[in-house]
């Protein structure tokens, strides 16, 4: 179990803007009727897209009362769950995956590079307020290991080079595309990949 | 080597495109109107032929389970469930087949729906998976364009819609009892069983959870006959897998092979190779992290199928092969997977929820050089404490590695400790004072 800290500074009030209660009628239509409790994971992720990727307490309390349940069950799923962001993060969130097949290929050097660039705690903003890291568990991209999450996109098949790259770009505000960094397209084997490092360890 | 033309997923690369247009030139949707025709009795006797073992895991006939359903519909209404929530370390096949063959998985999922009585389906994905979803939320669209979903989907007189569910980065919600909970919108802990969710499961309906693996199979093998699908493999241990082969290998990647093909062939003719040579290897996990590890030597010789796995006291689990040569450090690559374990315990029985911290601890003492042998003991017994007294099978996913680790690697583990124990017990008595072991050969 992870241990999530609420922000200490919440906001007074929240609601769904306009185009996100359109949007609402439609996840509820998903669940059958009476069912609407089902709808609390997408709400949850709404609010926190709309708020700057993370969720206050305002925010559970307006989706309990929507919902139509005690704001307890709205509270439980938003702590239970790694991916509701309970204190702000960066702009630029970064999710270092560093589950066993990751950290064979060298993440925990990515995360050295996070340490050093970033911030030296996790969780913490970048001195220009534009980035936050994290270590996280196993993202299921083995095959193209070691590699990242930068919000919700993925940056695969990294090494030193690129991160400290990519985690530069993300700092000046202007990120690389997210891809994989040895141009793969897919998880094929990689025929003619010449052997670096000669032959140890990536 | 699997032939070309026995190949499911055969834009499992995308070298082919994954919309819809191009998915049915690879005779996806073909004849699927005549095979849902021919009847529910047909298709699952069909899928008992072809003796389908369940993709996600634990191995289980699929055409048993979709035979749990009820065959008639009560007030309650049946349910599909699709479990995408790909999250054991060294697992990614389910991504591709989301990315790349959406479409297999859509005609599955309407088959499947059909076979067990259900008119919708929810496919539960986890949240990491964001553009995949939304990629999966694409093909439904156009499959619905094309009246392949919806009233009447594909001209069968079958009304089937199919919804996508994000999950949200916990593990635990690949159980399937854990991931209805999460669908209703709860904290994502296992429930207890029996009842199973083929009789009480999403809204207390009957429901019949399936892998997307598992799923996406279903349309080629009714269309091209069970008895085909069990010619391949082994008996028992049919068809075609998808290994995902990561880790120390010069091109870590996923292929589709037959199942029981050797260890050897899929780690050298298609990863590549061990880095440093096979002699460099060191251990290799057969299937997720849940799975014990095996040493070089059962490595040498071992065929990937769920039987011989088993026979070796591991298993097939995904199908997720780590490799590990000898540059790592074997404990404290454990001590990372214990990690795992204690991050994602779900937090409900207490000798998971505490015993799992416990192993890390231990392994992470071990990593640093700092154990005792008295620890070692300590953690064979805490192991032994979890395994078997928790609701799920978390429990026993947490603690198999752990015991294969000290079933291969005792010596290395006595190598880091420290010092002498202080005493060299005599009497099997547990750490933990458990009564009913007292009460057995122990005392």
């Amino acid at each position: 179990m992870s241990l999530k800290k609420i922000h200490d500074h919440q906001p007074e009030s929240f609601e769904f803007s306009k185009s996100n209660l359109e949007l609402v009628n439609g996840i509820l239509k998903k669940y059958p009727e009476g069912r609407k409790k089902s709808a609390v994971m997408p709400l949850l992720y709404m609010a926190q897209r709309q708020n700057e990727n993370w969720i206050p307490l305002a925010a559970m309390k307006y989706i309990a009362k929507y919902l139509e349940i005690p704001y307890i069950k709205v509270y439980e799923v938003a702590t239970f769950y790694t991916m509701y962001n309970l204190a702000p993060v960066g702009k630029y969130f970064v999710q270092v995956c560093t589950t066993s097949p990751c950290l064979i290929r060298g993440a925990d050097k990515i995360v050295k590079i996070c340490k050093e660039k970033i911030s030296s705690e996790e969780n913490t903003l970048s001195k220009n307020k534009l980035c936050s890291w994290l270590e996280v568990e196993c993202l299921g991209a083995c095959v193209n290991a070691p590699m990242m999450q930068i919000n919700n996109d993925y940056y695969e098949d990294l090494d030193e080079k690129n991160t400290l790259e990519i985690i530069n770009s993300l700092l000046q505000d202007r990120p690389i595309k997210p891809k994989s960094f040895r141009n793969r397209t897919s998880t094929a084997p990689e025929k003619d990949r010449p052997i670096i490092n000669g032959g140890k360890n990536a | 080597m699997l032939k070309e033309e026995n190949k499911i997923f055969k834009n499992l690369y995308n070298a082919h495109g994954w919309e819809i247009e191009s998915a049915v030139k690879r005779e996806d949707w073909n004849n699927t109107r005549e095979i849902i025709l021919k009847g529910r009795e047909w298709i699952i006797s069909e899928i008992k032929t072809s003796e389908l073992r369940g993709r996600g895991g634990a191995g289980f006939s699929t055409g048993l389970k979709w035979s749990f359903a009820p065959k008639e519909v009560t007030s309650r209404p049946h349910y599909l469930v699709i479990n995408a929530d790909e999250s054991e370390p060294g697992t990614c096949k389910d991504r591709d087949i989301i990315r790349f063959e959406p479409q297999k998985l859509i005609e599955g999922c309407l088959i499947a729906g059909y076979a067990v009585n259900a008119h919708t389906c929810y496919i539960y994905i986890r949240g990491e998976y964001f553009n995949e979803g939304n990629r999966l939320q694409e093909a439904i669209d156009q499959a619905y364009k094309k009246n392949f979903l919806g009233k009447n989907a594909c001209g069968s007189g079958w009304d089937f819609d199919i919804h996508i569910h994000f999950g949200a980065g916990a593990y635990i919600c690949g159980e399937e009892t854990a991931l209805l909970e999460s669908l209703e919108g709860n904290k994502g802990q296992p429930r207890l069983k029996p009842p199973f969710p083929a009789l009480v499961g999403l809204y207390g309906c009957p429901t019949i959870v399936n892998n997307v693996e598992t799923i996406a199979v279903v349309p080629t093998i009714l269309r091209r006959g069970g008895k085909w699908f069990s010619s391949l493999g082994k008996p028992k241990n049919t068809g075609t897998k998808i290994f995902c082969i990561s880790g120390n290998v010069n091109s870590p990647c996923n292929v589709e092979e037959e199942m029981g093909t050797p260890l050897k062939e899929l780690i050298e003719k298609h990863a590549g190779g061990v880095i440093g040579g096979w002699d460099n290897l060191q251990a290799v996990i057969p299937g997720g992290s849940s799975m014990p590890l095996l040493p070089k030597n059962i490595c040498d010789t071992i065929t990937m199928d769920f039987d011989s796995l088993i026979a070796n006291k591991s298993g097939l689990g995904t199908a997720g092969i780590v490799v590990i040569n000898k540059d790592q450090d074997i404990i404290k690559f454990m001590a990372r997977i214990a990690r795992f374990y204690k991050h994602e315990s779900c937090g409900q029985c207490t000798p998971c929820r505490e015993g799992s911290g416990w192993m890390w601890r231990i392994l992470e003492r071990a990593g640093r050089g700092e154990a005792t042998y008295n620890d070692i003991n300590l953690l064979e017994d805490v192991t032994k404490q979890i395994e078997g007294h928790t609701i799920c099978a978390f429990g026993e996913g947490s603690t198999w590695p752990v015991q294969g680790l000290l079933r291969h690697f005792k010596k290395e583990l006595e190598k880091r400790c420290i010092s002498e124990s202080t005493f060299r017990k005599k009497r099997k008595i547990p750490y933990l004072v458990d009564q009913h072991l007292l009460e057995s050969e122990n005392a």
